[in-house]
């Protein structure tokens, strides 16, 4: 008792203090306001810097709690794709999703941001390119965007130009933007799950969101090539998820397929464990996405443009997963519940880049388009010997793709204008066109980059694929020393 | 002492382990196996892929008990088992060497 004893009353007497102090300020603001009250009111003028810093606030608030609904993604992704595969792969594929992550961190921290967001050329910044450090007076706005906060007379200053029209401050841009690159980076390992080494994954991992990923999010939201060409992508069909989906076609051509998965020229199926996590997964990641489409505005005050991309990113999710069922119960006899599962996501993914330059029908019938879509192209890599145990490359790759087209095709120059200030002005001809060169850069550059890190990490580390034994017994054991479902508690002498 | 074996449909092991019950047979073993006889699989099919799964989900309870209950125990077994239908299962009775209680260090019949 008596350890705490004086901090205690020395407490007691703070309190007694400011409860005079208070009452005290209590009486006169009485009186003042007593005098106010009988003296005509005139409004007191409202200082520019409080609705400036308001504006800032509400943006900021916006744009960080988008960000953490797509850092939750992270969290879909770990159960969609440990649900669809083997239950001795479990702790192995857990892993890779939860590292990937720290891994993405590191690498955007350190290199990716300034190579994405730096001033520099059309394929990649040249300044700023450390550890964030590069000049930067954000919250001010480029002075094309001085009227987004107009309380605020200062203008931009600063080598990350190609993001000064968002006004927040830049750790809250980098933030958003670091849950992107994360969301890329853990595309690639439900594509290799059940096979890679990894080490192997870790460091390509951090080759990818460290050069690979920021120069297509250069070309395209950093002030590149692409954008200065009239590519549009809003949220990151071809930035994020066809990257994403190119880097994890690279890992399954230099890894090859899993043992057993073709066989005397049939497709053996091989069941994931854990039809519970998949589901789990998606609506996770459903949920998720509604950070990471409207949070794309990063900005709060526009509510139209907010809602109708959350809207349109709804409608995608949808109808993809009904067009997939619908495909699947076709074409398959029944309707495989994976296959609705693949069909939600690749309608969201589907939806990602046109979701602010297309009227929400339009959203339907790609979401739609979208689900009949990644039922094909699962069977159709299956077709073509390529083993992909969660279908990343068919709803990711794809869909990637496809959504990017899609915005030139439904693309509605109105609402490019209202919802995403980012008009073109273009026909939808002329813009599915324009996708379309985008797609092609994109892939030129990032198939083979990713071909020869894999390759690259391949010779460093003497191969990148588990051996036979490894992979039979289950990449838990191998990988870890750990057992995702013991059967028998260990016994201790 | 006879050790039975009996594998049967999972979920008839309720009924069969209260007709155990009712003659007088309180332990048991349990477990969940899987396995066929004459019933064939059924096909699943999954991202597009036809396979067959032969070995269908079964329950083994294992039981020992004395000489004279032998008779009574199978076919309170069977009985309760029994659906008509292929796949019911089988019993097996095998003659048994030595039992014993762990807690009492009883042998023999007195352990059953």
């Amino acid at each position: 008792m008596k350890l705490w004893s004086k901090p205690l009353t020395s407490l007691l007497k703070t309190a007694s203090v400011l409860a005079v102090l208070a009452l005290v300020s209590t009486a006169s603001a009485q009186e003042a306001a007593v005098a106010a009250a009988s003296a005509p009111a005139t409004p007191s003028p409202i200082d520019p810097s409080s609705l400036s810093s308001l504006r800032i606030g509400l943006d900021t608030v916006w744009v960080l709690v988008a960000a953490m609904l797509v850092f939750w993604m992270n969290a879909g992704f770990a159960l969609v794709e440990s649900g669809l595969c083997r239950s001795k792969n479990a702790v192995n594929i857990l892993s890779k999703n939860f590292i990937v992550f720290a891994l993405s961190t590191i690498s955007f921290y350190v290199i990716g941001w300034g190579l994405m967001f730096g001033d520099g050329n059309g394929f990649f910044g040249t300044s700023g390119l450390f550890f964030v450090s590069g000049a930067d007076n954000s919250p001010a706005l480029g002075s094309a965007y001085a009227a987004m906060n107009p309380f605020s007379t200062a203008t931009y200053e600063g080598v990350y130009s190609a993001i000064n029209w968002t006004p927040v401050p830049l750790w809250a841009k980098f933030f958003f933007q670091l849950v992107f690159a994360g969301t890329c980076a853990t595309i690639v390992s439900g594509a290799v799950a059940e096979r890679i080494k990894f080490l192997a994954f870790i460091v390509f991992s951090l080759i990818l969101v460290a050069f690979i990923y920021p120069i297509g999010g250069h070309m395209i939201w950093g002030g590149g090539y692409l954008s200065a060409n009239n590519f549009r992508d809003f949220a990151g069909s071809t930035v994020v998820h066809s990257a994403g989906g190119w880097a994890a076609l690279a890992g399954i051509i230099v890894l090859g397929p899993r043992i057993g998965k073709f066989k005397d020229g049939q497709v053996n199926p091989i069941p994931g464990h854990n039809m519970t996590s998949a589901a789990l997964g998606v609506l996770v990641l459903w949920l998720g996405w509604f950070g990471f489409n409207p949070g794309s505005t990063m900005a709060a005050m526009d509510g139209a443009a907010i809602s109708h991309i959350l809207v349109n990113t709804n409608m995608g999710g949808a109808f993809g997963a009904i067009t997939a069922t619908i495909t699947a119960w076709i074409v398959m006899k029944k309707p495989d519940f994976s296959m609705t599962l693949n069909g939600c996501l690749a309608g969201l993914v589907a939806i990602t880049a046109p979701c602010a330059f297309v009227s929400v029908t339009s959203g339907c019938f790609i979401g739609a388009i979208a689900g009949v879509l990644v039922v094909f192209s699962v069977l159709f890599f299956d077709k073509i010997k390529i083993d992909d145990p969660v279908g990343a490359l068919s709803v990711h790759l794809v869909n990637g793709i496809f959504g990017t087209l899609a915005l030139g095709f439904f693309y509605n120059n109105d609402i490019a204008t209202s919802v995403a200030a980012l008009p073109t002005g273009l026909t939808p001809f002329a813009q599915t066109m324009t996708q379309l060169k985008g797609v092609l850069l994109v892939a030129a550059i990032v198939l083979p980059s990713s071909l020869a890190a894999w390759y690259l990490v391949k010779g460093v580390f003497g191969g990148i694929r588990v051996s036979a034994e490894e992979e039979t017994e289950g990449l838990d054991i191998g990988e870890h020393g750990n057992e995702a479902y013991p059967d028998f508690t260990p016994t201790h002498k | 002492m006879k050790l039975i074996i009996a594998i049967i449909k999972p979920f008839k092991l309720e009924e069969v382990k209260e007709s155990l019950s009712s003659i007088g047979i309180e332990g048991m073993t349990v477990t969940e196996v899987k396995g066929f006889g004459r019933q064939k699989g059924h096909t699943e099919i999954y991202r597009g892929s036809e396979y067959t799964v032969d070995f269908l989900p079964k329950v083994k309870i294992e039981i020992v008990v004395t000489d004279d209950l032998v008779a009574k125990t199978v076919d309170a077994i069977v009985k309760a088992a029994k659906t008509g239908k292929i796949g019911d299962g089988k019993v097996f009775v095998l003659a048994l060497e030595e039992a014993v209680r762990i807690r009492t260090d009883e042998r023999g019949d007195a352990a059953v």
